[in-house]
């Protein structure tokens, strides 16, 4: 990695040597990467090959995790997941995590703030129309679009500068996973940091500066934006595609 | 009919401490995710708390039934921080084992303290007396536990199901994990949780001791029943919890009028069949 791209001073995320556990079993065997402010990298790679733990390790949600986390500067390893993401980060889980027993807007308005600047009810029912009229209803009753859009929503409202995002157009329609899209490259624009974890691949290279290649735990690759092209065919083997 | 009155009063009596009790168990095994054996005797702990502010310190009824609850809340609370804590990363047999535990230390000490027998604890003034309905005299402070407690039940439902705190109480009993990862202490919520669960008992408790002898053994007597209408129920319903303690406490008050012999029974009765027709509680969500 040349050191221009990763210059200290833009670095917002800093993973160095992370190990991660659930009980007995070893899944992160040493991650490495970074992400600088405002830049959008995807984590690629097959199924099972830890990306989804990457993000939840972050969170401290693993059982046990060594190593470094660093946040805008400060070591996360030690502290426990709601101070964690107190620093500013705004996680959307696979499956989108909305709550079955709470309505729309009751999702919507549970989280806590954890950052200043955090999107308006208005600015998030303008960019989620859908939202608006389903305030009401009961997370349960949503379908699997609206949870999505729900679930990118509840975080722009809490402030948080990082996003990590994991599999958001899983099981979606063309034309949701297009929305999305969209609302990506806005909040991209908007000068929000993006972890993306994606299987979407054509999805995932409109939007990315760089993208992180995992295999058994590990980052393996990386490749930039301008270097996609060429890289294609050594990405189709990493991705067995 | 005047005994039948008599027995379905005495039943909506019976009904409204085991719908406080098991409310408190619900809210904390909802989100705790731990079988809380203990609170028949944190329910024995808030009337003697009441009997004993009384007679040693002259704390009438009515700052009781805000102390004494206040301070099982507060027992409750260094519990779930030094102790039970450390237990929920393990099977929540754990948990139950634990607690149970705790109800025998607590009933113990108790015990050695003041004995067996058990201290009668006089009605407050201003609810002594009765009135007659005609059909029925109605005694004042049973017509006050009824109320109150169907209060504080509901109005706890109301909380739990329509505010925005409630809103973090049923997010956390679906996924706790993920809650935690949205940036909420749940550790501290846990905490809460857990102090307001027996502090309803505690609650329960004061307001139990001027109709039923206040002593050590008092708790465990009822929890076995309570237990039964929290899996009637289903457990970790609240609005189940609440319509179940009632509904029970009405059916076995009907049962004692109309035979006798199998009042004692008929709660565990109910309990058997709704295991075999429907296992996750009548309120339950099967799963």
């Amino acid at each position: 990695m040349s050191a221009d791209i990763v210059s200290p001073s833009l670095e917002l995320l800093r993973v160095t040597d992370l190990h991660a556990f659930y009980g007995e079993s070893h899944i992160l065997h040493g991650m490495d990467f970074r992400v600088n402010r405002g830049e959008l990298v995807t984590l690629l790679g097959r199924n099972g090959s830890g990306r989804t733990t990457t993000l939840k390790a972050i969170l401290g949600l693993t059982s046990r995790r060594t190593g470094s986390v660093m946040l805008n500067g400060r070591e996360t390893i030690g502290r426990p997941t709601h101070k964690i993401v107190q620093l500013g980060i705004g996680y959307c889980p696979e499956e989108r995590g909305i709550f079955a027993s709470l309505s729309a807007e009751e999702n919507l308005m549970l989280l806590p703030a954890v950052g200043s600047g955090g999107l308006s009810m208005d600015e998030l029912y303008a960019m989620f129309p859908n939202l608006k009229e389903r305030r009401k209803s009961p997370g349960s009753r949503l379908s699997g679009g609206e949870q999505q859009m729900l679930a990118m929503a509840r975080i722009l409202r809490v402030g948080a500068k990082l996003l990590l995002l994991d599999e958001i157009t899983e099981g979606l329609a063309p034309v949701i996973v297009q929305a999305l899209g969209r609302t990506v490259a806005t909040l991209k624009e908007r000068g929000f940091t993006v972890v993306l974890v994606e299987q979407n691949f054509r999805f995932a290279a409109r939007l990315a500066d760089r993208h992180y290649v995992v295999e058994h735990g590990r980052i393996v690759d990386m490749i930039e934006k301008d270097q996609l092209e060429a890289s294609m065919t050594k990405l189709q083997g990493y991705l067995g595609v | 009919m005047q005994a039948l009155y008599g027995q379905l009063l005495v039943g909506l009596i019976n009904g409204s401490f085991y719908a406080l009790l098991s409310l408190g168990l619900a809210v904390i095994f909802g989100l705790v995710n731990v079988v809380n054996f203990a609170h028949g005797a944190l329910y024995m702990t808030g009337a003697f708390l009441a009997w004993l502010g009384l007679s040693e310190l002259g704390i009438g009824y009515w700052p009781a039934l805000l102390l004494s609850p206040l301070a099982v809340g507060v027992l409750g609370m260094v519990v779930e921080r030094t102790m039970l804590r450390r237990l929920y990363q393990l099977d929540n047999l754990y948990g139950l084992l634990f607690t149970f535990g705790l109800t025998l230390i607590i009933e113990g000490l108790f015990h050695h303290a003041y004995g067996n027998s058990g201290s009668s604890y006089p009605v407050p003034e201003a609810l002594q007396g009765g009135t007659n309905l005609g059909f029925m005299y109605l005694p004042r402070y049973r017509a006050w536990v009824v109320l109150v407690s169907l209060v504080v039940c509901f109005g706890s439902w109301f909380v739990i199901e329509r505010t925005r705190l409630g809103a973090y109480l049923r997010a956390g009993t679906e996924n706790p994990r993920l809650l935690q990862a949205f940036g909420v202490n749940v550790p501290l919520m846990m905490t809460l949780t857990f102090g307001f669960g027996v502090a309803l008992a505690g609650f329960a408790g004061v307001m139990a001791a001027p109709i039923y002898q206040v002593s050590p053994s008092m708790g465990s007597s009822l929890i076995i029943v309570v237990f039964a209408v929290v899996v009637v129920g289903g457990m970790g319903s609240i609005l189940g919890s609440i319509l179940t303690g009632l509904g029970l406490g009405l059916v076995e008050g009907l049962t004692k009028y109309f035979y006798p012999p199998a009042a004692a029974t008929v709660i565990f009765a109910i309990m058997a069949v709704v295991l075999l027709l429907r296992p996750a509680g009548l309120f339950g969500r099967e799963t």
